[in-house]
């Protein structure tokens, strides 16, 4: 176990060191490193402290969010297809920025779009709290969600069918893709506590997750509350996920793919899979973030559109893969 | 002492009575056969004695906080919920949860009631394999030994012995009489009234929306109350190799 969580963390500190080295402006690895860490006058400090940090730092703790709340939601409802966009966040946090871009809020000031998200994520997850009420099982927790994300990806569509503006309506189009392409330190500082503070309510769960291994009933007769775990794992998921959307967009497959990889590394106890979960999601998105400015630097390739391409096709394999153990 | 107090414990579930009125004490050093026809409510008094479907009267399981209830009482329900491929001795040890402390890893004492409660169940060489890829009474004796590793005073079990070979019966109805004559409690749920009628110290009937009987196996097992709630007749003797009792025939 101890291997894994090493093989892991190094994995990110490497990844996350190519990621300060590579872009457009050519910056030898020692003098960009030693610009980062020394600072200095010029452009070489600037470029490595205000375009490309940011960058690295959002790979990382997006990666992590996603990793991390994708494992909290399979364990939760104890299926392996589950995500965390199930529970409508990313997609009303989606509608909030579509707005943002619409009006025109977006261009007007510089964080329209990502408190406009945030706002959307924000009444996203009461809604689904409303909805899926006090009590009551996993089932309508997804009822609920599902609910919402269709509500919200409808809404979506009405904004870009009645946008007037072709170039608005192009904007959305590409912002819905997902990216972390100029993205400043103020971003970082606008996703961080908000994403710390969804890390701190998920990551203690492990412990009534492993227990709901054995079925609600057993779970709640070892002394787990679940009305108040169900209400801390979506509330500390969409702390993440609404977080993440509004400063890069809707990043799809890192939080369904990436638990499923390493389940059977960790012995498939959730809880374990908590934490090896959010290190993977860091090593997918840190790399994946680094591969759309290698394979077409000049195109702006989008993030989302890699993880998806990259993540589709893994879980095929996943999926056959299951189907061959089967009886 | 009394580790289960149920006064006057009634429910309804969509407005219809699945039992009224039940009034019991299971003492330490007893071991509980909890029978009935299907339907008789049965899993719904232990989940009501448990606080987990919502009852009028009393059970003295709830005078206690969650965390503490899971320290004085370990549940075995009948759904064999298994969601993720842990190995078996990941799984038991699973029981250990309500005793540790968050983010502590199994002590040297925690790991002596998983093998303790392995053992128990025949498990020894099963720990190391995958706990969903076993046979249905395989998993069922692996959750057995889960709910043991949770030493607690008293255990419930919602027909722990369903689906196991005549030889895993017998040995877990020997395993419930062990704990009880150590002198904590056990209350299963049970079919087989044959076995129930050789181990269990004291029966529960349940059925007409209450307890119909409770005492000692030759009290409860009588002609008029196998005929009542069972609609069945039966042989029953006290023999040299024990007690045996065989349904013989459904009457009208």
């Amino acid at each position: 176990m101890m291997r894994l969580f090493v093989t892991l963390a190094a994995l990110v500190a490497a990844l996350f060191i190519a990621s300060l080295l590579v872009g457009p402006a050519r910056i030898g690895a020692v003098e960009g490193l030693r610009a980062l860490v020394m600072g200095g006058d010029g452009p070489v400090p600037l470029v490595m402290r205000e375009i490309r940090l940011p960058r690295a730092l959002l790979a990382v703790m997006i990666g992590l969010s996603l990793g991390l709340s994708g494992a909290a939601m399979q364990g939760y409802l104890r299926n392996p297809l589950a995500e965390p966009g199930l529970i409508g966040v990313s997609g009303s946090a989606a509608l909030g920025a579509v707005l943002a871009i619409h009006t025109g809020l977006s261009a007007a000031w510089a964080f329209g779009l990502p408190l406009a998200a945030l706002a959307g994520a924000l009444a996203g997850v009461m809604l689904v709290i409303a909805l899926a009420g006090p009590r009551g099982s996993s089932l309508t927790l997804i009822l609920a969600g599902i609910a919402i994300s269709s509500m919200a990806a409808a809404l979506t569509s009405l904004v870009l069918n009645l946008s007037s503006n072709p170039f608005a309506a192009n904007e959305i189009v590409f912002w819905m893709m997902g990216s972390l392409a100029d993205r400043s330190i103020s971003h970082v500082g606008l996703a961080l506590p908000l994403m710390l503070a969804g890390w701190v309510l998920l990551l203690p769960l492990g412990r009534g997750l492993d227990a709901l291994t054995l079925g609600e009933d057993a779970a709640a007769s070892m002394g787990v509350r679940l009305s108040r775990m169900r209400l801390v794992l979506v509330i500390g998921t969409a702390c993440v996920v609404g977080a993440a959307t509004a400063v890069a967009g809707a990043i799809g497959f890192v939080g369904l793919v990436v638990p499923h990889i390493l389940r059977p590394l960790v012995g498939a106890r959730p809880s374990r899979l908590l934490w090896a979960s959010g290190l993977g999601g860091a090593v997918m998105v840190l790399a994946a973030d680094l591969a759309v400015r290698l394979i077409l630097p000049e195109r702006d390739l989008k993030l989302g559109v890699l993880t998806a391409l990259v993540g589709a096709p893994l879980f095929l394999h996943l999926i056959y893969k299951t189907r061959r153990e089967l009886p | 002492m009394t580790l289960l107090a149920l006064d006057d414990l009634s429910v309804s579930l969509r407005g219809r009575d699945i039992f009224t009125g039940v009034n019991a004490r299971v003492e330490a050093g007893e071991f509980v056969g909890l029978i009935g026809p299907n339907g008789a409510g049965k899993t719904t008094l232990m989940r009501a004695a448990l606080g987990l479907v919502a009852a009028r009267g009393h059970s003295s399981l709830l005078d206690h906080g969650a965390a503490e209830r899971a320290r004085l009482v370990a549940w075995m329900p009948q759904a064999r919920d298994i969601a993720w491929p842990v190995s078996v001795e990941a799984l038991v040890a699973l029981g250990r949860v309500p005793h540790l402390p968050v983010g502590r890893p199994l002590s040297a004492r925690d790991q002596a009631h998983v093998d303790a409660a392995l053992s128990a169940m025949g498990l020894d060489d099963m720990r190391r394999r995958t706990a969903t890829r076993l046979s249905g009474g395989e998993q069922a004796r692996v959750l057995i030994a889960r709910a043991l590793a949770q030493d607690t005073p008293l255990l419930m079990a919602d027909e722990p012995i369903a689906g196991l070979d005549p030889a895993n019966q017998i040995s877990t109805m020997q395993v419930f009489a062990g704990l009880a004559a150590e002198g904590r409690a056990v209350i299963a749920s049970l079919h087989d009234l044959g076995l129930a009628a050789r181990h269990c110290t004291r029966l529960m009937l349940m059925g007409e929306g209450g307890l119909v009987a409770d005492g000692p196996p030759g009290d409860v097992l009588t002609p008029d109350n196998l005929a009542r709630v069972f609609h069945v007749n039966a042989w029953f003797e006290r023999t040299p190799h024990g007690p045996v009792f065989q349904p013989l025939e459904v009457i009208g």
